[in-house]
């Protein structure tokens, strides 16, 4: 890519709500890379296409081979392990949808299936259904039930992909999102035989076990899903560079012509299926076998929702960009979970984001001052005469304090300073989100000043929001923000953080 | 082990036909009506939800994966005002004008969301890659699930049919559970046929929106080529409007009749809902109106006659497989029009 000799493409009269549509591909790939070439992102995107792959991985995997050192237990396992966990189905889903272009939202399924089947292969269990006690004991070793869960996946994943592989996009996500349904009904409801255990679920499953040695502490897994990762990632990464993955992209670009090419569609969509299926397969092992059991309620809908919005985020198609995702997903969803207790640094996380947002989309800086230094002001402001008119409505404190007899202190006794946090909130918060749903929808309606304007008081509306109502129900705030970013950048940025720009070819 | 345990310890399956047919022995023909009755009310509430899905497939070759929870705020809103009338049980309105405002609240109400999802998720994303808005209106949903889950909890919410517009103080019981007719000794109650005529009045009006009036005569041209229609001077976005509203709100109202007979609204509701009445558009021919109200009833009878004879919590199931079926035999739907593929 040699991006200063580009040469120059004219501006079209219309460019700021032209379509991009039957653009010529060449041209709008110009344009953004001449986007990438600009400033402190041009300069880093730059740096990240011109690093060979292999040492982009090597990087990685190096870095995160430090982090059992300075990591504890507790959190290597929902930092560290879910994160690579995270990633290694994000990269099995980004086969399917990111290569291939079909959308299968009953990927979670082919987790479960692995989890299921290898709690099923390791582990004693009995169930008495009716008249008959059936009972199960399989302890195979983990070199002998690995590959078959792998294989048995990939078969599933061809079984799915055969009455599908005629759909449309939209039939395969409905014929997909049903099984995925049917698959949770089967385990928890249906139980056929006793395989499954009902809603009970498969417990007291063995640690992985390679030829007699096995995986016991949390670091043993976290090195050995490394590995995992690092597998998927340079077999992902020289399938994609294959023959296989290009006809891929052809495929999902334009199926009718890829057809038209003597590409087989119809081989092409069964494999990027089973290889999906066979990837989520072996997540769900080393899933099941890092929480000892597999359960119905792992494998819901908010679970393909965290994983769509991983490869959404990080770009679809792209492999960097699937572990990014993985990261920036896990992390919040993990200082979000109520068990963890860690609020203020969600609220940090939180705050920082969106100055990371602000910083990186506003511009003149002289706008951005003003922007930020505005909503702090309208903060103290409004803090400021509320207070005089009732003192009531500042007496609240922040979430993680609430009940607890404590106070605040650091960053968030200066937020109770600032946000308006009513002492007995009632329905002040669900009204405060209500407002901010109604203020963001309005804000991307409007342009150049009036849009700054209203920035200032949707953005303390964000703080009112998440001080009042989001950070008490952190489990729904998590899914409600994945939710939201997956309409966020479908609108904004399709192609994700790291993902190529396409344009649909008419 | 004798030759009858094999067969109970490794065919579960002919076991369960068996059961099956001794089920339908059991309940004989009073049974057969009751699943029968049943089933077309259950098959009017998805023919409703699947018309909406329809008509904007038809229009944007969008599956609209929000419909099911347009749906279930309409339900919520519809509760909203009837607990707000004084509740389900001392309201302070006569049962019909307050049934009427219910009706009108979520359909409005529900009319007023489909829009403003339709300008702010979907229409930026006209002319995205396909994948775009289905992965957008996936977001929508999660989003509107959640965000009802935050703000009113995960608790179920209770119509309480039985006792609606009666005395419960005294023990009289409402008159929507009252029945209106008898089938062979089954009845059938004002609940069942407010909802079945109701759903048919609405399809009516429907039918002669789309095949009498300017804007159906909009909507008809932009399903047929929007590019051509908007050539012809059609307000290409105004019709997308209209269209997501009528769906929206006849996805309302379907939240309201599932309040009223079955009397439960939660968060979660519009999740399956919306996957049955999508499994009902595709059956009857994504895209074809009287297929959605076809499909709709084949859905809602297969529904309630698996529950009846096979068991409910393999009702899903059956659903399931009668759409993967009907997509293996006939891709297109039983009403649908055979797709062309323009190159």
């Amino acid at each position: 890519m040699d991006g200063p000799d580009l040469p120059v493409i004219p501006e079209r009269p219309d460019a700021v709500d032209r379509p991009r549509i039957g653009v010529d591909e060449w041209v709008a790939q110009a344009e953004g890379r001449r986007e990438a070439y600009r400033g402190v992102s041009g300069f880093i995107r730059r740096g990240w296409t011109e690093t060979p792959s292999a040492l982009k991985l090597a990087v990685f995997v190096g870095f995160a081979a430090t982090v059992p050192f300075y990591l504890n237990q507790a959190d290597l396992f929902s930092f560290g392990i879910f994160t690579l966990l995270y990633a290694v189905l994000a990269l099995g889903l980004n086969i399917v949808v990111g290569y291939a272009g079909l959308l299968d939202l009953g990927y979670v399924a082919f987790y479960g299936f692995g989890a299921y089947l290898y709690s099923f292969l390791s582990s004693t269990h009995s169930e008495r259904i009716g008249t008959h006690t059936y009972h199960y004991s399989f302890h195979w070793p983990a070199e002998a039930s690995i590959p078959t869960v792998v294989v048995a996946s990939a078969l599933l994943g061809l079984v799915l992909g055969i009455p599908s592989r005629r759909l449309l996009g939209d039939y395969l996500a409905i014929v997909t999102l049903f099984f995925g349904q049917a698959f949770v009904v089967f385990v928890n409801v249906a139980d056929p035989l006793g395989l499954t255990n009902g809603p009970n679920g498969l417990a007291n499953v063995d640690p992985l076990n390679f030829f007699g040695y096995q995986l016991t502490t949390r670091k043993q897994y976290f090195y050995f899903l490394l590995l995992v990762f690092s597998l998927v990632v340079v077999g992902l990464h020289l399938l994609n560079q294959s023959r296989t993955g290009r006809a891929w992209r052809a495929l999902r670009e334009d199926p009718l012509a890829a057809e038209a090419m003597s590409i087989p569609v119809n081989r092409l969509k069964l494999m990027a299926f089973a290889f999906g299926a066979a990837t989520a397969g072996l997540g769900g092992t080393i899933f099941a076998a890092v929480q000892t059991g597999a359960f119905p309620g792992n494998f819901d809908v908010s679970l393909l929702i965290t994983i769509y919005a991983i490869v959404i985020l990080g770009g679809m198609g792209s492999i960097g960009g699937v572990v990014l995702g993985a990261l920036m997903i896990n992390v919040p969803f993990e200082l979000l979970d109520p068990a963890s207790d860690r609020l203020g640094q969600a609220r940090v996380l939180l705050y920082a984001t969106i100055i990371a947002i602000l910083v990186a989309k506003v511009r003149p800086w002289a706008r951005l001052g003003a922007l930020l230094g505005g909503v702090l002001a309208f903060g103290f402001a409004v803090h400021a005469i509320v207070a005089a008119a009732s003192s009531s409505w500042t007496a609240g404190t922040v979430a993680e304090v609430r009940g607890t007899g404590q106070s605040a202190h650091g960053f968030a006794a200066a937020v109770e300073h600032w946000v308006l946090i009513p002492a007995g909130h009632g329905r002040f918060g669900e009204w405060a989100y209500v407002g901010l749903i109604v203020a963001v929808l309005v804000v991307t309606r409007l342009r150049g000043l009036w849009r700054t304007l209203t920035l200032v008081p949707t953005l303390y509306l964000v703080a009112i929001a998440w001080e009042n109502i989001l950070a008490e129900q952190p489990a729904v705030t998590r899914l409600i923000l994945f939710g939201a970013l997956l309409i966020a950048l479908m609108n904004a940025r399709p192609q994700g953080l790291l993902g190529t720009a396409r344009v649909e070819i008419i | 082990m004798g030759r009858t345990d094999l067969l109970t310890s490794f065919l579960p399956l002919h076991l369960l036909l068996f059961d099956i047919i001794d089920t339908v022995r059991a309940l004989g023909w009073s049974g057969a009506i009751d699943l029968l009755r049943n089933g077309i009310t259950l098959g009017s509430l998805y023919a409703l939800i699947a018309l909406g899905y329809s008509m904007v497939y038809g229009i944007l070759k969008l599956l609209n994966f929000a419909h099911g929870d347009v749906y279930m705020v309409g339900s919520f809103i519809g509760y909203g005002v009837l607990t707000a009338l004084g509740g389900p049980l001392s309201p302070k309105l006569a049962l019909t004008p307050l049934i009427l405002l219910i009706f009108l609240a979520a359909m409005l109400g529900s009319g007023t969301l489909g829009v403003v999802i339709e300008r702010f998720a979907y229409r930026p994303l006209r002319n995205a890659p396909r994948i775009a808005p289905l992965i957008s209106a996936l977001g929508v949903s999660f989003f509107l699930q959640n965000s009802v889950l935050l703000l009113f909890g995960a608790q179920h919410r209770l119509w309480d049919p039985f006792d609606l517009g009666g005395n419960p103080a005294r023990g009289v019981p409402g008159p929507l559970t009252s029945p209106v007719f008898t089938v062979k000794g089954v009845p059938v109650t004002v609940a069942q046929v407010l909802v079945v005529s109701t759903a048919v009045a609405l399809m009516v009006a429907l039918t002669v929106l789309v095949a009498r009036t300017r804007i159906g005569k909009a909507m008809r041209a932009t399903a047929y080529d929007r590019e051509a229609a908007a050539m012809m001077g059609i307000d290409v976005d105004r019709v997308i409007s209209s269209t997501f509203f009528i769906g929206s709100v006849l996805a309302g109202g379907a939240g309201v009749m599932f309040g009223l007979y079955i009397g439960d609204t939660y968060h979660f509701m519009g999740f399956l809902a919306g996957l049955k009445a999508f499994t009902a558009a595709v059956v009857g021919g994504i895209g074809s109106i009287p297929g959605a109200m076809l499909g709709g009833l084949v859905v809602g009878l297969a529904e309630a006659y698996a529950t009846g004879y096979v068991g409910g919590k393999w009702s899903d199931l059956v659903v399931f497989s009668l759409l993967v079926v009907v997509l293996l035999v006939r891709p297109t739907g039983l009403l649908g029009a055979r797709a062309i593929h323009k190159v």
